[in-house]
């Protein structure tokens, strides 16, 4: 039997997988050969663009053996046929090669395991793949306290950026009795770059439901909220759909599998506000308020939706439940360091070969994330520092690649491990203009309740960008570290309690580059342009002219098809006359 | 129960259930706040109020953070200062700082605060909010550019008066407390109460008619019981050159605790009206004459006199005014009941 799937997700008909597809269809049919062929591979749905990047994949099974075959344009497919179909040797060197294995090798697929196996949309190709067996053990052998024991033990710690032992959190929500508690799944994730629980919830909705199920059922919760970005319209749908599904079969509404236990699950849309993901801020929004932080004590377990006990856990913590009560605590805790269990998901991007979304084991180290399973870094430039936890986080330079990822060790580094974002910088990058984009990312994004968030976080941008823009003064470093801390130590919320981070990490381990711009007016990584001073390469200048139809401030002469030359008086350092050459006769320095 | 506590290293024995700020003000202890208000519930947004809380990993806000008993508290380290400076600092580099000009100096919170802690205005240089005056409506004059953002004004409107005319607007460093899709005030969407005015801390919201009749220093304060009704609020009445230009809550009084509705707060224009009647009037052919109280009351008597004779008790009557207070209502219905005879009572509250 031979068995050939073509990768026909977004990435691999972008990439030509239709005309794939159908090359092979035709070439099978001349050749008269049976075989099935298969549109969409299964790696691809899982979201992974580091795997897209090598499109078209196509897997071949004969007899029993299964080749990757990368990079593949319509015109391959004849010779794929005729040597490996009919004759049965593959065309080695169109393999994937060992770094596509890697990319495998290294991961560990607990939360996304079934992503990309099951269809979303279907709830019966879920059961079929042991879908809802947790909540079936759990409803049929399992007390709630058992429940709750068994999510204990297993160390199962909040995926949605505080890290909070998830079985406590329940516990805190068993021991206050109410007439109505709440479960609240957090799927807002706001993080720049982030799409880790977008993939899920697109990928295996019903993973997420069975988690919510059981925590329900282990606090005794009867109503539920999915808190969902409204900028993710496939998730909401797919989730609604899964819902719809769900109390068809009898696992949500009334009397879950004739158990006597209830459980209704509204989805409520969010508004776009970052802050909305501060658990305070996004029960109040679902309460219909101005989602603001409010000051913990009391927590959601004690007075949350509605003053009543309510639990809010991240998506992708959800989604572990049904594993561990699957495979047991024992399995679960076995996986990762000592304090962080099981594994975690990350959206890795930035300047690295494999960028997407992967599923590591807890404490495995920065070098294999970005060497092995990344592929390492796109072009010459060194491998310079790696971000994680977006805004709230902070940049860990190369010297410390030997990181483990777990909660300790990042929050030891200066960072947090957060929802799940790794940037990846090279030596092109600026470390002061990295922390200001995430200053003024958090600025922005400030709900403006309280004082040092508000007017601190702003004051922190304008700093930062005064320093890019070569006016930075004696002293600035120190200043910056100190408002930076007054800000952590007295922000109300999350939000502004991190948002320094970027500016602290950075000022650690890259204080050099700081200098460089503050005293010698020098940007080391050509980034910040009103630091830097535009010439043209005579010799390579072909006259072209974009420089100079485009430069907004005409600081550029020159003849047609002669080299031009910049006035340097006139010009504004905008860099737009670097972005147009398209024959790199621009310079910076 | 209660809760054994320090603060400062002085060891208090408190309620159950009170914040370490209620309890330091229990004892006399003063922490600085901007966004307390006891009738509201604690807000934490200033985060002026912050102390240092053995055991705890970073300075708590005193107002949301409750007792438990052996909690040990320091309201004044060196740190928990410098952070309130920073904070205060913060607001004088999106402050507009004129404080001469402006209508609350002598009684603003921030003005106060900035002196105390010997706060330096330009520690922050930056962008400041550039919104315009608002000033469309009688009663209630705003400039956002003053707002510290401390949020008692839409809490008071949307919790306590319930009314919800406010609610913070937009994100960040632009919030501000404005109404709907920034409309008006009016009627329609307000009560012109003016609670919102009596909790700003600082000269953002205060109040129309008083705006450059005089300020803070220059008022006599007049504790008085309002006339329009018989809830019998108290206030002050800020007395300028013998003219009372202003009313301001009495955050002590018992039967209102410094809330006022829109009569108590803005309807004292009377007092100095031209029309107003200062003398009895007694009616002569068609109109009426100015008399003396004895005159008055003395025809009253006379004539009550001869009805009651006349035509017996029942044919007279008094009618109070829900103006008056309670006691003075009390004593009429006792005048009739005793003096005159009769139980013919009636008073013009109707609601
Ligand atoms: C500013 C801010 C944004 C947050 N955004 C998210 C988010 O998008 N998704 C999420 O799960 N948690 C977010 N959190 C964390 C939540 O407050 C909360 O801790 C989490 O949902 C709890 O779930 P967990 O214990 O399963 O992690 C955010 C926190 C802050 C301070
Ligand atoms: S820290 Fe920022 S986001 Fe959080 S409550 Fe304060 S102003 Fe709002
Ligand atoms: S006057 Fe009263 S009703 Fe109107 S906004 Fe102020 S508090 Fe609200
Ligand atoms: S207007 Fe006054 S009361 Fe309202 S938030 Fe601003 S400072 Fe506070």
């Amino acid at each position: 039997m031979i068995c050939v799937s073509v990768c026909m997700g977004t990435g691999g008909i972008s990439a030509g997988g239709d005309k794939v597809f159908h090359n092979f269809e035709a070439e099978l049919l001349k050749h008269d050969i049976e075989a099935t062929v298969n549109k969409g591979c299964s790696v691809h749905q899982v979201g992974c663009r580091g795997l897209c990047a090598k499109d078209v994949l196509v897997d071949v099974i004969a007899n029993g053996v299964k080749s990757t075959y990368e990079h593949i344009k319509p015109d391959m497919v004849m010779k794929i046929v005729e040597e490996h179909l009919i004759k049965g040797a593959p065309i080695k060197e169109w393999l994937v090669k060992e770094d596509y294995h890697n990319f495998n090798a290294k991961q560990m697929k607990v939360v996304l395991e079934d992503c990309g196996v099951v269809d979303p949309e279907d709830i019966e190709s879920y059961i079929e793949r042991g879908g809802y067996q947790a909540v079936k053990k759990v409803l049929t052998t399992m007390t709630p306290l058992d429940t709750v024991e068994t999510i204990k033990r297993s160390g199962l710690r909040g995926r949605g950026g505080g890290g909070f032992p998830t079985g406590l959190k329940w516990e805190f929500a068993v021991k206050n009795h109410a007439d109505q508690k709440y479960i609240i799944c957090n799927a807002d994730e706001g993080d720049p770059g982030a799409f880790m629980d977008r993939s899920v919830i697109e990928g295996n909705p019903h993973s997420v439901l069975e988690g919510m199920i059981i925590g329900a059922y282990a606090i005794g919760a009867t109503k539920g909220y999915v808190y969902i970005r409204a900028e993710y319209p496939l998730a909401v749908e797919r989730l609604r759909i899964a819902i719809k599904a769900a109390k068809e079969k009898g696992f949500l509404g009334k009397n879950i599998l004739g158990r006597g236990v209830d459980l209704e699950i509204k989805v409520k849309l969010g508004a776009g506000a970052f802050v909305c993901g501060e658990e305070t801020a996004l029960i109040a929004s679902i309460e219909g308020k101005r989602g603001t932080p409010k000051s913990r004590p009391p927590f959601p377990a004690q007075k949350g939706l509605f003053g009543k006990p309510t639990v809010i856990n991240n998506v992708e913590t959800l989604a572990n439940v049904p594993q561990i009560i699957k495979r047991g605590a024992d399995w679960f805790a076995s996986i990762g360091t000592e304090k962080s269990k099981g594994t975690k998901v990350f959206a890795i991007t930035g300047k690295i070969k494999n960028s997407g979304l992967i599923e590591v084991p807890m404490g495995i180290s920065l070098k294999e994330i970005i060497y092995d399973i990344g592929g390492g870094m796109e072009d010459e430039l060194a491998f310079k520092a790696v971000q994680t936890g977006g805004p709230s986080g902070g940049c860990i330079p190369a010297s410390m690649i030997d990181l483990k990822v777990d909660y300790e060790s990042l929050a030891a580094a200066g960072s947090i491990m957060g929802s799940g974002g790794l940037v990846v910088m090279n030596e092109g990058d600026c470390m002061v203009n990295i922390a200001k984009f995430f200053l003024e990312f958090t600025q922005l994004e400030s709900c403006g309740k309280c004082t040092p968030c508000r007017i601190g976080t702003k004051r922190l941008f304008e700093i930062l960008t005064r320093i890019t823009e070569g006016k930075g003064r004696k002293g600035d470093i120190e200043f910056l570290i100190d408002v930076c801390n007054d800000v952590k130590a007295t922000s109300l919320c999350g939000l502004g309690m991190t948002a320094p981070n970027p500016i602290l990490s950075t000022i650690k381990y890259f204080r050099r580059e700081y200098e460089a711009h503050i005293n010698e007016k020098r940007c080391p990584a050509k980034v910040c342009n009103a630091l830097l001073t535009f010439t043209i390469d005579k010799e390579a200048c072909t006259g072209c002219t974009m420089c100079a139809k485009t430069c907004p401030a005409s600081a550029i002469e020159g003849d047609k098809k002669k080299p031009h030359t910049i006035i340097s008086d006139k010009c504004i350092k905008c860099g737009s006359c670097f972005d147009v050459c398209k024959f790199k006769a621009v310079n910076k320095e | 129960m209660s809760q054994k506590i320090t603060i400062n290293n002085k060891v208090l024995i408190v309620e159950d259930g009170l914040t370490i700020l209620q309890a330091a003000r229990a004892n006399n202890i003063y922490i600085p706040t901007l966004c307390e208000d006891p009738r509201l519930e604690p807000y934490g947004g200033c985060r002026l109020c912050i102390v240092w809380v053995e055991g705890m990993p970073r300075p708590a806000t005193s107002c949301t953070t409750p007792v438990t008993d052996g909690m040990v508290v320091k309201t004044h380290t060196e740190y928990i200062e410098k952070l309130r400076k920073t904070i205060i600092e913060f607001m004088l580099s999106d402050h507009p700082n004129d404080c001469m000009m402006c209508q609350k100096t002598g009684d603003c919170r921030l003005q106060d605060l900035a002196y105390k802690y010997d706060a330096n205005y330009t520690k922050f240089v930056g962008v400041r909010r550039n919104y315009p005056i608002v000033d469309d409506n009688p009663f209630i004059h705003f400039e956002p550019n003053k707002c510290v953002l401390c949020g008692k004004c839409t809490n008071i409107c949307q919790n306590l008066v319930k009314t919800g005319t406010i609610e913070m607007t937009k994100r960040g460093f632009y919030s501000k407390p404005d109404t709907a899709f920034s409309k008006p005030r009016t009627p329609e969407n307000c009560q012109f109460c003016g609670q919102c005015i009596s909790v700003c801390p600082v000269g953002a919201l205060s109040e129309r008619p008083s705006l450059g009749k005089g300020r803070r220093h220059e008022m006599k304060l007049v504790r008085t019981t309002c006339t329009y009704c018989g809830t019998g609020c108290n206030f002050y009445l800020n007395v300028k050159d013998e003219k009372v230009v202003k009313v301001t809550s009495d955050y002590d009084a018992v039967v209102n605790k410094g809330n006022l509705c829109i009569k108590g707060r803005f309807g004292y224009e009377f007092i100095h009206h031209p029309d107003r009647i200062k003398t009895p009037l007694i009616r002569e052919g068609d109109g009426y004459r100015e008399a003396s109280w004895d005159e008055a009351l003395t025809l009253v008597s006379t004539k009550f006199t001869e009805l009651i004779e006349k035509y017996g008790n029942d044919s007279v009557g008094a009618f109070s005014s829900s103006r008056c207070s309670n006691e003075e209502n009390f004593l009429i219905g006792k005048f009739a009941r005793t003096v005159m005879g009769t139980n013919n009572v009636d008073n013009c509250a109707r609601v």
